[in-house]
């Protein structure tokens, strides 16, 4: 059976990248394992944690439920690529003034949700803010904090 | 650097066709051994689980025959069947037409979820509970098929067989999926049961559709084998003066096609009496937007 590598061309926060991968990898695993861009974690596999959430082509996906070789040709966000340099954007600056990290492992995610939700809708209300993090998942039960931190930043847009 | 991951399951060509044709040989050369991946958002769950042992996964986003566009003629919108939920939800044409659609697509997984699934993989999946699917059947929705033999029109009731199982043929995919546009005036509501309001399957689903001339219709999820939908024999349920008890016992004869079974969700007579409660709450809320709908006329 031809299972070989295919050759791929992705753009990952800003740098491209030409790589091989094979076609039962995950977008997910090519991220942490071939590139090492740790941040994005594997969680559920499911697509219903929302740990692995990324941004393609400017919007939110559970990277677990990618093929790898579907992100050819396209553009992708981690958590990695939020920051300029070493200054975080604003909403992981509200992130860790409203204390909404606990264990930190949803968070990656959780920030990449709101991210996308903030691009699409930079005043949401509260209902809003939910639905956007609906498929995002916390154990340490940390919401209130988390939809603060939402909000907190949501707040400066426009200002 | 590498780490304790899982690699989806077993090993599997990937396809990338660009033609319909090179489709065609492609399902014709694998049959059973080919998995379709338009979202993913199912068939990457089935392969990791190993439900799905494909040897070749056909990805049918390069070709160019197939589109992801909504187009609107005089009769009709026809949904490609690579177009997102996300962009289904967010279509004025749907929201005017069939806002129901909008709604029930907007209850499925979660944003990361409607960012990558589409409505053509959520009917293909044909799972009993498919949010979807009870918003087009009160609508008379229709699906385009494209196989070896050249193309054909389904009306979607006919496209499910079982839970899973489709009546597609043997290299056949859906193209697109054409909603009538309505005649008359009507209002319309989904609804549906589940454990947690997110990324979670519905217990049971309910839409219905109000026409002003009086014209009932539900459709059903989660409650069978296969989606229901059913047609109030008579005018009666649109009476807006009805009482709750009234509206019910009209209802129930409506459901006895139902056949619910138990369930990590929910056990039959569970599904069975929440059956009954959501269509009378999904058929009130319809009845309210159609008189909304003749006051903004």
């Amino acid at each position: 059976m031809q299972t070989e590598k295919i050759p791929i061309t992705l753009t990952v926060n800003g740098k491209v990248h030409s790589i091989d991968v094979r076609p039962n990898h995950t977008l997910l695993k090519v991220l942490r394992d071939q590139l090492g861009l740790t941040g994005t974690k594997e969680c559920c596999s499911l697509g219903e944690c929302g740990a692995c959430t990324v941004l393609l082509d400017g919007r939110s996906v559970n990277s677990c439920l990618v093929l790898a070789a579907e992100a050819d040709g396209r553009s992708v966000v981690t958590v990695e690529g939020l920051a300029v340099g070493s200054r975080l954007n604003r909403l992981q600056e509200a992130f860790l003034e409203e204390g909404a990290v606990q264990c930190g492992f949803c968070i990656p995610g959780m920030v990449m949700s709101a991210q996308h939700l903030l691009i699409h809708n930079p005043h949401p209300t509260e209902e809003e803010i939910k639905e956007g993090l609906a498929g995002n998942l916390c154990r340490c039960a940390g919401y209130p904090r988390i939809l603060a931190a939402v909000r907190a930043a949501a707040e400066e847009n426009g200002r | 650097m590498e780490t304790r991951q899982m690699p989806v399951t077993g090993e599997f060509r990937l396809a990338r066709p660009e033609t319909l044709d090179e489709l065609a040989s492609l399902l014709a050369k694998y049959g059973d051994g080919a998995a379709i991946l338009a979202g993913g958002t199912d068939l990457l769950v089935k392969l990791r689980s190993g439900k799905v042992i494909p040897r070749v996964v056909i990805d049918l986003k390069q070709i160019r025959a197939l589109s992801a566009e909504i187009i609107e003629d005089e009769a009709s919108l026809l949904i490609g069947c690579l177009a997102l939920l996300s962009d289904i939800i967010a279509d004025e044409r749907v929201r005017t037409f069939f806002p129901v659609l909008a709604e029930a697509a907007s209850t499925v997984g979660s944003v990361q979820i409607r960012n990558r699934a589409t409505l053509a993989g959520n009917i293909c999946n044909a799972s009993p509970a498919a949010d979807t699917v009870p918003a087009l059947l009160v609508h008379e929705a229709v699906v385009e098929l494209a196989g070896a033999d050249g193309s054909r029109s389904l009306p979607l009731k006919e496209l499910f067989v079982g839970p899973g199982k489709t009546a597609l043929k043997k290299g056949e995919i859906v193209t697109a999926v054409r909603l009538p546009k309505p005649k008359e005036a009507y209002g319309s509501a989904f609804q549906r049961l589940t454990r947690r309001r997110g990324v979670d399957l519905a217990t049971i689903n309910v839409a219905c559709l109000v026409q002003a001339s009086g014209k009932v219709r539900f459709a059903f999820g989660a409650v069978g084998p296969t989606p229901i939908v059913v047609d109030a024999p008579d005018g009666r349920l649109a009476d807006p003066s009805l009482g709750n008890q009234d509206r019910e016992n009209l209802i129930a004869p409506l459901i006895e096609k139902a056949h619910p079974i138990s369930d990590v969700r929910a056990s039959t007579d569970y599904r069975a009496a929440m059956l009954l409660v959501y269509s009378r709450r999904t058929l009130e809320e319809a009845l309210r937007r159609l008189s909304n709908n003749n006051r903004g006329a």
